[in-house]
Order: C-alpha cells, then sequence, then structure tokens
C-alpha cells in the first residue's frame, strides 16, 4: 500500500470548498446601518428621548437574548446581530415620549417569548419585533398611542391624530410632509424618504428582494383605491401608501427571512395575503393602523403557503412541455 | 445578442487571472505511473497485462469491462512493476496497474497513423474513439463511445463543445481553445459525421473574450458549427444548465441529453476524440491546472497519465507558503485530499492548494431562511426543506422534494450565510435513497419470484390432487 502513516495529512472537505462572504452577521448589520437614516430623523425631530428610547430598547433586547442563553447554558448568539435588528425595529415603531420601560420590556418579551423559547434564531413563527409591539399596544394602549408630543412645530396639536386617522375620518394629508417626516408618528415611521434611502441600500447590497414589498404596497394601494372610498384618486392612495407603517411595514418587516415563505411563488402570496389583511384593518377596523397585526398573521401562515407553493424542479412538469414542443418545432423547420 | 444562461447559480470568486495568461507547459517524469483501473463511471476495466511484462507508449493494459466502461492505456514505455491497491484522490486505495518508466516513452505500433476524418464510416469513427479509451476529460469521465452512441444519430439537434469552464481557478480549457483551438473544430467535425442533422456549438463563458473571439475566427467557414457566448455564473457549464443556456430545452434526472436532442462534450474531451481519430494518437496526456494562492507559479501543464499530484507540484515551482489545502479539480465540485500522492486520472482538471480553508473556518451556524440556496439552485429546488427531510430520515419526503434531481453542484453551500452543509447533506441523502431502491427493487423481484414459485407449487398441487381424483374414480370404477 502507498499510504504512509508518518506522512504529513491535510484538510479534507466534501465539496464546494469554498464559501461566499456573506455571513448572517453581514446581513443584520446591513439591515441595521439601513435603519438609521429613519432613526437619525427620528433622534433629529424628537430629541434626547428618542435616542435613550433606541439605545435601551436595543440595549434590553441585547441582554435579555445574552442572560438567556447564559441561564439556559447555550452557545452565546448575540455576535450574529439579530437581536440588534429586533430591538432597532421595536425602538423605531415607539411614539416618542414613551416611557423607556415600555419598549425595554417589549424587547424582553421579544427575544424570551418570541424567539429564544422557540429555538432561537431561524425557529421563530412570528416576527419578534412584531408580536412584542403588539403586546404593547394591546397591554399599554394609551402610551402606545399618545403621539401628542411628537406633533411638528406650529402643527394642530389638540386633535392628536396622526395622518393614517385623519385620513380614515375623511380628512386630508400631506405628501410631502409625509415624505419628510413632518408629521407625528412613530419614531422610525414618520419620513418615507428616509425609509426608502434605507431600503434601497438592502435591495443594493441584496439582502431584500423587490418582490414582497412592491407586491404588498401594490396590493394595498388596489384595495385602498376600491374600498377607501375615494375611488381612485391618486393623491389619497398615495397617502395611504406613505402613512401609517406600510413602508417601513414593507421593507423592513415584511421582508423578515425567518417568518416569510422562501419560495418565489410564496412571497407573492404571502404579500397580497398581509396587502389584503392590511387593507381591511384600515377600511374596515376601529383603529387607523393595520400594518402590523397584517404582518402577524401573515407569519403565522407563511409555513402552510410555503408548503403548498413548492416550486417546480428543473427539467420536470411545465419544463418537460417546454423541451417536447421545441422539439417539435425543431422537427418540422430545422430539418 | 443576449447572452445564453439559465435561472439560479452564484458567482463565487472566479481567480482565473492566476494561470490564464500562462502557456501549457509539458512535463514529463521518469520512474512509477500508476493507471487505476476505475478512472471512468462504469464497470471497472479489467487489466490484459501480467507483472513483469513490458508495455508500450499508448498500449491497452486493461480492457473495458463492460458496455459502460472504458479501456485504459499506459502512457509510458516500461515494465509492469505491480498490479495492487493504489491510492486515489477519492481517498480510497483502487485496483492500478502500476508501470515503471523506462524514460523512452516508446509508442506502441500504429500510433500516428493520420487518418482522412471524411472517409471514415461512423463505426470506423466510433471504434477508434472506443480504442483510445476517451471518457469525458471534463470530471464526470462517462465513457465517450457510449454518449456518441444516442438511440437514434438522426434526433441529435445539437452537439455541444462545452468550453463554459464555470469552475473557479481552472484555465486548461481556456488555454487548449487559445492553443489547440483547431483541434476543438477538428473533433467537432469529426463527431458531426455522426450526426448528420446536428448544429455545432462551442459555448464559452462571456469571461473569455479572447477564447470567444479565437474561436470565432476559426470556424467563420464552417457552415455547421457556431460560436455561443454564455453569461459568467456557477454552475453555467453543468451539463442541464449549458442545454437550457444553449437550446431552452430542460432534461432532468432521469433523462440522457440525447432525450433532448442534444450531446455535450468538454472541449478537452473533443481534441482527444480528434488526435484519436485523425491522428492515431490514443489518450495518454491531459492538461490540468496547477493553481491556489499558495502554490509558488501557477500555470498549465501537459502531464502523462498515470504521473503523480505530488511530482507534478514539486515540478512546477512548490508551494510559496504552507498550504491548509488541497483540491483535485475545482473548489466547487472537486475532491480535497489528503495526500498528494496520488495519480492523474483522465477526469483530473486541476490541482488548486490554498493556505486558508474555507470550511474549516466557517461554522455552521442556525439557518435564518434567507432564501439564498432558493434562489441560486439551478435545479429550483429547496434545500431548506430537503435538509430537514434528510435530516428527519424521511427519504421519501426528500425524493418528493425532488432531492434526486440534485446534481451536488455546491450552489446552495455557497451562497448559505449560516455555513449550512447543504450539499453535503444532500450528497448522503441521494445515495441512501439510491441503495433504498436497490434494496426495494431487490426484494420486489424476492416477492415476486417468491410468488410465483408459490403459484407453481400450488398448481402442481391442484393437478396432483385431480390426477389422485381421477385415479381414484378409474379405481373405484374398476
Amino acid at each position: 500500500m502507498a499510504l504512509n502513516e508518518d506522512k504529513k495529512l491535510y484538510h479534507v472537505s466534501s465539496s464546494p470548498h469554498v464559501r461566499s462572504n456573506v455571513t448572517t452577521r453581514k446581513i443584520m448589520t446591513d439591515v441595521a446601518i439601513a435603519m438609521l437614516p429613519a432613526t437619525a430623523l427620528g433622534i433629529y425631530r424628537f430629541g434626547l428621548h428618542a435616542l435613550l428610547t433606541v439605545v435601551l430598547t436595543v440595549a434590553a433586547a441585547v441582554i435579555s437574548e445574552y442572560l438567556y442563553e447564559y441561564l439556559m447554558k447555550r452557545p452565546i448568539t448575540i455576535s450574529d446581530g439579530s437581536a440588534v435588528v429586533t430591538g432597532m425595529i421595536l425602538a423605531l415603531n415607539m411614539p416618542p415620549q414613551i416611557p423607556y420601560w415600555i419598549p425595554m420590556l417589549g424587547s424582553v418579551f421579544a427575544i424570551v417569548v418570541v424567539k429564544q423559547l422557540y429555538g432561537g434564531i431561524g425557529q421563530n413563527f412570528m416576527n419578534p419585533a412584531l408580536a412584542a409591539r403588539c403586546f404593547l399596544l394591546i397591554s399599554f394602549s394609551k402610551a402606545m398611542t399618545d403621539f401628542s408630543a411628537s406633533f411638528p412645530a406650529g402643527a394642530d396639536a389638540v386633535s392628536g391624530a396622526t395622518p393614517l386617522a385623519v385620513l380614515k375620518a375623511g380628512g386630508e394629508a400631506s405628501l410631502s410632509d409625509l415624505f419628510f417626516g413632518n408629521i407625528p408618528g412613530t419614531i422610525g415611521e414618520i419620513s418615507v424618504l428616509m425609509l426608502l434611502i434605507g431600503a434601497a441600500y438592502l435591495l443594493i447590497r441584496g439582502v431584500i428582494s423587490i418582490r414582497i414589498p412592491a407586491v404588498y404596497i401594490l396590493t394595498v394601494a388596489v384595495f385602498m383605491g376600491l374600498f377607501g372610498g375615494r375611488g381612485f384618486d391618486l393623491y389619497y392612495i398615495a397617502c395611504e401608501v406613505c402613512a401609517g407603517g406600510l413602508i417601513f411595514g414593507a421593507f423592513f418587516m415584511a421582508t423578515d427571512y425567518v417568518t416569510t415563505p422562501i419560495t418565489p411563488l410564496g412571497q407573492i402570496i404571502f404579500a397580497v395575503a398581509i396587502g389584503l389583511l392590511t387593507g381591511v384593518f384600515r377600511v374596515f377596523g376601529a383603529s387607523a393602523e393595520g400594518v402590523s397585526y397584517a404582518i402577524i398573521i401573515g407569519n403565522i401562515i407563511a409555513p402552510l403557503i410555503e408548503r403548498a407553493t413548492v416550486p417546480t424542479p428543473f427539467g420536470k412538469g411545465r419544463y418537460a412541455e417546454i423541451t417536447k414542443k421545441l422539439m417539435n418545432e425543431n422537427k418540422g423547420g430545422g430539418r | 445578442m443576449s447572452l445564453g444562461t439559465f435561472k439560479g447559480g452564484a458567482h463565487p470568486y472566479e481567480g482565473k487571472a492566476l494561470s490564464e495568461n500562462c502557456a501549457i507547459k509539458a512535463l514529463s517524469f521518469d520512474g512509477e505511473y500508476v493507471f487505476p483501473l476505475s478512472q471512468h463511471i462504469g464497470a471497472p476495466a479489467k487489466p490484459c497485462v501480467q507483472v513483469g511484462d513490458t508495455v508500450l507508449a499508448g498500449q491497452v493494459i486493461a480492457e473495458a469491462g463492460g458496455f459502460i466502461s472504458a479501456n485504459v492505456l499506459s502512457s509510458v514505455s516500461g515494465t509492469v512493476k505491480a498490479i495492487e491497491p493504489r491510492m486515489q484522490v477519492s481517498g480510497f486505495p483502487v485496483m492500478s496497474v502500476v508501470v515503471d518508466s523506462d524514460g523512452r516513452f516508446e509508442p506502441v505500433e500504429g500510433s500516428g497513423q493520420k487518418r482522412d476524418i471524411d472517409s471514415l464510416s461512423k463505426d470506423e469513427i466510433r471504434d477508434l474513439v472506443k480504442a483510445s479509451g476517451i471518457v469525458g476529460l471534463g470530471g464526470a469521465g462517462f465513457p465517450t463511445s457510449v454518449k456518441l452512441m444516442p438511440k437514434n444519430d438522426d434526433a441529435i439537434d445539437y452537439f455541444i463543445a462545452n468550453g463554459s469552464e464555470c469552475e473557479p481557478y481552472l484555465t486548461s480549457d481556456y488555454r487548449l481553445m487559445l492553443e489547440c483551438g483547431e483541434k476543438v473544430v477538428g473533433g467537432i467535425k469529426v463527431c458531426l459525421r455522426l450526426f448528420p442533422h446536428a448544429q455545432g456549438i462551442i459555448a464559452i463563458e462571456d469571461n473569455k473574450p479572447e477564447a470567444i473571439k479565437h474561436m470565432k475566427e476559426l470556424v467563420k467557414n464552417e457552415s455547421r458549427i457556431k460560436v455561443m457566448e454564455l453569461k459568467t455564473k456557477y454552475p453555467e457549464g453543468g451539463e442541464r444548465q449549458l442545454i437550457n443556456a444553449v437550446t431552452g430545452r430542460y432534461i432532468n434526472s432521469s433523462m440522457l441529453p440525447a432525450d433532448a436532442g442534444c450531446i455535450v462534450h468538454n472541449l478537452a474531451t473533443l481534441i482527444a476524440v480528434y488526435e484519436a481519430v485523425a491522428e492515431g494518437k490514443p489518450l495518454t496526456e491531459k492538461v490540468i491546472t496547477v493553481t491556489g494562492d499558495a502554490v509558488a507559479a501557477p500555470g498549465n501543464f501537459r502531464v502523462r497519465l498515470g504521473s503523480s499530484y505530488k511530482q507534478i507540484l514539486e515540478a512546477c515551482g512548490g508551494l510559496k507558503r504552507d498550504a491548509k489545502k488541497f483540491i483535485c479539480g475545482g473548489p466547487m465540485m472537486g475532491q480535497a485530499l489528503y495526500e498528494l500522492d496520488c495519480p492523474v486520472t483522465k477526469p483530473s482538471s486541476a490541482l488548486c492548494a490554498f493556505i486558508h480553508d474555507d470550511v474549516a473556518e466557517n461554522p455552521t451556524t442556525a439557518c435564518i431562511r434567507c432564501g439564498r440556496c432558493v434562489a441560486a439552485c439551478p435545479e429550483h429546488l429547496v434545500p431548506p426543506m430537503m435538509v430537514k427531510a434528510a435530516n428527519a430520515d424521511d427519504m421519501d419526503g426528500f425524493e418528493k422534494l425532488g432531492g434526486m434531481e440534485c446534481m451536488e453542484c455546491g450552489t446552495c453551500s455557497y451562497v448559505c450565510p449560516a455555513r449550512r452543509p447543504l450539499t453535503q447533506t444532500f450528497k448522503y441523502a441521494r445515495k441512501k435513497v439510491a441503495a433504498l431502491r436497490k434494496i426495494r427493487a431487490a426484494e420486489e423481484k424476492q416477492r415476486k419470484e417468491h410468488e410465483e414459485a408459490a403459484k407453481k407449487e400450488a398448481e402442481k398441487k391442484a393437478e396432483d390432487m385431480k390426477k389422485n381424483e381421477t385415479g381414484k374414480e378409474a379405481a373405484s370404477w374398476r
């Protein structure tokens, strides 16, 4: 035998032997970076309280993940950055004068109850930040819907309503105010422009695909046109799209990897479903907003959608038909 | 013109700049050459020489062991030293003929005989290819003569020369196109004589503009051959993806390319066909790329089959830094070597030496369901679901998800940000499904035999009883 025992042996592995440079941590970092423009504007508009809200919410998320994993003697995964992203999304969903302990409690709920109890990253069936937001909305409705402190200078602070509520009551909203963040609202969702800058970054970096956001927004637009009560008035529909949490939700929450289908067709069905739900909640619901609940319900049906939309393997089914057709064409003309 | 391509795929770091401008150099060694009897898909060859025999370069030393099999030829003249198991790139010892070279490389009688390809019959061409021991040189090692024998020669619409070389770092096909392009065209012309209705297509990825230009120039007067540019993407050169990119047709795991009217050959294989048929030169050499960030002087080398990788690496200047990992073939589908003293076989295409071991340096983390593998899978499969089924030992589920369509190209594992061993799991699961199918088929056969035997038994009994009864009746009558 040619094998000498004293010879130096090299590493072996099963192919492929190279890996792309994209890692979970890099993806999470990109998502966090994409939220920075919106965060910055929120802090600029609402001041130190907003900054502290973001910092404390993120810290609570990371620390609760560390403590849970430490106590459960599981590998510590805080360095993958997913807890930071969860904390940031949750913080950006908070009204600007929220008592700090509310979002911090939300962080603990998101990380421990929604994420870790189900097995940690990749195993949760709901978006942790969204689930926590819904939990806080129900538990602390007053504080969570109090936007009185978030009014731009000179605006009519008496009515206490967000643009979406104004729209629902039959009033008008200003598209330019919605775009540049000159409205009352949560820390992160006031400026469509800042959110779109972040979304563009995610698209360019290949972190998200346009599929879910585009179909989702389009579905809401069509739904509002049909059932919003003002017909296909473009200005009204544009306001509906830009107001509330739709842009933030479409690009940052409905694109969450873990809780959305991985099949291409499944993603389209998912986006249509949450678009319809958002429309129903906005038009027929008690409150003006419905993005969070719509996405959460979408998360729950995502596994079912996924199972029903497994793509046809290469060369099977319809691909075999295409091949047959091409070969017959060749028989007629090619020879 | 839009570039031909397929849906999915990935863009691994190409690394071709290391060796693409290095002209092919011939390397020759004294001493021992090792010829494994199984360096192709199919039955191992049967040795037809004995220890102590004198052999010549190009002499058949082992004959094809079945229909899907290939001859093994000695690449040197010398004496048969041993017929014994020797270590292979696969990591297992394989029965091999070991020849001690006499250093003269004396060719076997009849080699170098020029033939006019237009006067040869189809059978003569196929016999020459078969005798020369040619198999797919791109990596799969499927016997070429078998590929050239579809059920119906007239049903072949496309004859595709695969010059895409989509595997990162590899440049031997590129150099062959630049340096022996006319032999590629010659090989296609030989094969087109077998398939009267086929269009010859040389498919090249667009990261090789020089080769595209050169080959276009060579075929400008050939009415039946044209060059097609393909998008640079891995695995553009996979047989199924290549056929799809060139013709729009799709084949699946249970089809042969010929079922879709196509035949695909690696272009190094076509050069071997041309040399065997037109120049009377059997397959004894191979151009391989020696490359990687640990290699002192990367390049492309013409070596005799049976040479050892260790000798080759030493002869071309060795390493400049300690290598963590050696790969026979490219980094996407090649075989990692734990020792270098293995022979060059027909499907070998490269030796890569890397300073880093990407696999060991990137530990697996949890799946975040990002869907990159789904988007990249060239077979349109859903790797996370397949992994779940395979890990739960649900082989029926794995098959239902199209697991047997996987061609183990490695794209899913490459793109996975959690560094999950997807391809690796599928390799294991596919082997398991294949084994289960075999067992089931054997059981089914046994059951049928059993049933048949029981049936016969029952029939015999019934007949006997009938006989007895008639006998009794007859007796009672008496």
